[in-house]
């Protein structure tokens, strides 16, 4: 693909709001799981909680109002991404600015809510909060962009997979710039729904640990705006190189044993990005902690690069964020390359002893120009992508 | 976008697949109304038939009838699945058992919970590991699956585009009215071949007259999401080069040029 800059990024999840609270928590090993202390879903359960979502959106939006997207909302405030968006209108025009959101589990905690009454109230709002398109209903209107736009919904794949969605809706002509990204949030569907699939964790999640027994649920939004890169990017300039997408064909809710999806994902984003293996400094990992799919993505990744090359997962910072595990992903990645940080993986005391050796448990300080970051999902979804810094 | 239409697989209501449909679409027979016929899920193996959704039952129909026409293996294409709203029964399922004393969900019932549910077990039939996705935007959703299966298909290979929806159950149904089951696919192509139905042209633009030429037909455009591809189906069922509008967001609409091959 031909680069496309990353002129904007977002992040909010348990671990604060915007790249530099990331950062800190990052470098300093910090995770935000905790006892899930969510009142109305009482579970046992560690779980990433963004705080502060208690406050309604403003009156204009007030038709939107539900958790998942006031958690978008705040990732509109994080790191100045609102005004991006408002100079990339300017610069553009609001109908050439694509607007391709991502979620799993959209509003449906309000519906939860609802039921629980025994009937859905008269101003339910269904297309704005229940829909899986309400999120990207809301930031269409909140944003005031008037171009192409859809909420793309592979489960924990959601958001990775719209960097591929931006690339080529932009060698389409379709527009010139696009804002991607999303946000999951807290529900009963998702929270009792893998507690029924049996895989969350005692404890903390422990991603490759020899002792690791599932999943923590996260909260997270963050967005990205992609523009086409000058044909001289400016030194430092952060770059979407390539990315791939495969299938599983394998099982509806549990990974390819022999992760033959996920390497055909990671060998499609190298070819995309014309790059070798070797010239991955980082890969940021699925990696959710569950026996299987971490097993199945370690032998992925070390049949194709090897055991050396410095690995990790943030779901022992973030928890597994769904839909919005790729914008994690992103900010991590960005962060990696910025600060020269391999990050490294709260709670696992113990690597799983047939795992390969590059795994990062401490984080550290190293250069790192290009980042590969891997997101699978339920339905056998398998999506990997490339950023990178442009060479000074 | 200038694409090619290689295949169309259709499910609807009085509308039995492409063949028996497209004598009606271009008004040379009646359209007698009948409620849409889904048969099983033959493409899947039996555990996972036993435990797929209708949703998935229609979306797997649609997609084998097209790919069957065409002559071509769908493990070879990418797909792109695009629905109004998942799968309304799994939903209400698991809404009602949360409302209840025991939140205990069945583990199959939230897997097939997820929108890209078709996606997922249209991969598992096919064994098609080729990129399968799923996206929505509500009432426009079957103009936002043809602009990102077009996307894909200027990039490379054939693409499978699958609309597809079914009505809710109550008390959801109240709140989004979908009038009966609808499922379309169009095999999209970036180059001419001897398949090909017609070259479309696909452009974005400022909404305008949707209707299709056939009053019942555009009763049904306007009671299902999906059924918004009608005035596309009719300008290729009657053969003749013209230019229609589908609907997609208030705002934004697309044109779609039908030249028939």
């Amino acid at each position: 693909m031909k680069p496309l800059l990353i002129s904007g990024l977002s992040l909010v999840s348990a671990l604060g709001d915007g790249l530099d609270a990331t950062w800190n928590a990052l470098r300093e090993g910090r995770s935000a799981l905790a006892p899930c202390e969510f009142e109305e879903l009482p579970i046992d359960a560690w779980v990433g909680e963004v705080q502060g979502l208690d406050t309604r959106l403003p009156a204009d939006f007030s038709v939107f109002d539900c958790r998942n997207n006031r958690l978008a909302e705040r990732a509109l405030a994080a790191d100045g991404f609102e005004q991006k968006v408002a100079r990339a209108i300017a610069t553009y025009g609001a109908q050439r600015v694509g607007l391709f959101t991502g979620t799993s589990t959209s509003g449906i905690l309000t519906t939860e809510r609802a039921y629980q009454t025994g009937a859905l109230p008269d101003d339910f709002a269904y297309a704005e909060t229940h829909n899986t398109y309400a999120l990207g209903r809301f930031m269409r209107a909140r944003l005031g962009l008037a171009g192409p736009s859809f909420t793309l919904s592979t489960a924990c794949a959601a958001t990775a997979k719209l960097f591929a969605v931006a690339s080529r809706m932009i060698e389409a002509g379709l527009c010139d710039a696009a804002v991607i990204g999303g946000a999951d949030s807290f529900c009963g569907t998702t929270l009792f729904g893998f507690h029924a699939l049996g895989v969350m964790a005692q404890g903390p999640c422990r991603p490759f640990d020899a002792a690791r027994n599932g999943i923590s649920i996260g909260e997270a939004a963050g967005f990205a705006l992609l523009e086409r890169a000058s044909e001289a990017p400016e030194p430092g300039a952060l770059l979407l190189l390539g990315t791939g997408e495969s299938s599983d064909a394998y099982h509806m809710s549990s990974p390819d044993p022999e992760g033959t999806g996920a390497a055909f994902a990671m060998r499609q984003a190298l070819a995309d990005a014309k790059l070798t293996p070797e010239e991955i400094d980082y890969i940021n990992l699925h990696g959710t902690a569950t026996l299987v799919g971490d097993a199945a993505e370690d032998k992925a990744v070390t049949n194709l690069f090897g055991p050396a090359t410095p690995r990790s997962s943030a779901k022992g910072f973030t928890g597994h964020t769904l839909g919005a595990a790729g914008m994690v992903g992103a900010a991590v990645a960005a962060i990696a390359i910025r600060h020269g940080l391999l990050p490294g993986s709260p709670h696992t005391e113990r690597l799983d002893p047939a795992f390969a050796s590059g795994h990062v448990l401490a984080g550290r300080h190293a250069a790192v120009r290009h980042v590969m970051c891997n997101a699978f999902g339920f339905g056998g979804v398998n999506c990997s992508f490339i950023l990178g810094r442009n060479a000074p | 976008m200038k694409l090619f239409l290689d295949a169309v697989g259709l499910r609807g209501p009085g509308l039995d697949g492409w063949e028996a449909s497209a004598p009606i679409l271009a008004g040379n027979a009646p359209y007698l109304p009948a409620s849409t016929a889904i048969p099983p899920a033959a493409l899947l193996p039996p555990n996972e038939r036993r435990r797929a959704p209708q949703t998935v039952k229609l979306a797997l129909a649609v997609g084998a009838e097209a790919f069957a026409s065409a002559g071509i293996a769908p493990s070879d294409c990418a797909a792109v699945f695009a629905s109004s709203g998942g799968d309304g029964e799994t939903i209400h399922g698991i809404l009602a058992t949360l409302a209840g004393p025991v939140r205990e969900l069945s583990p199959t019932r939230f897997h097939n919970s997820v929108h890209n549910v078709a996606a997922g077990y249209w991969s598992i039939a096919t064994g098609a590991k080729t990129p399968a996705t799923s996206l929505c935007a509500h009432d426009g959703s079957l103009a936002a699956g043809l602009l990102e299966a077009g996307a894909q298909a200027l990039a490379g290979g054939i693409v499978a585009m699958v609309a597809y929806d079914l009505p809710y159950p109550e008390p959801l149904a109240s709140a989004r009215h979908i009038g009966a089951a609808f499922g379309v696919t169009l095999l999209l192509s970036s180059v001419v071949s001897t398949r090909s139905l017609a070259r479309l042209e696909i452009e974005l633009c400022a909404p305008g007259d949707y209707a299709c030429v056939t009053p019942e037909l555009e009763a049904l455009r306007r009671d299902i999401p999906a059924a918004r591809v009608l005035p596309l189906l009719e300008a290729l069922a009657r053969r003749e080069e013209t230019a229609v509008m589908l609907e997609y967001l208030e705002d934004l609409a697309l044109t779609v040029r039908v030249v028939p091959l």
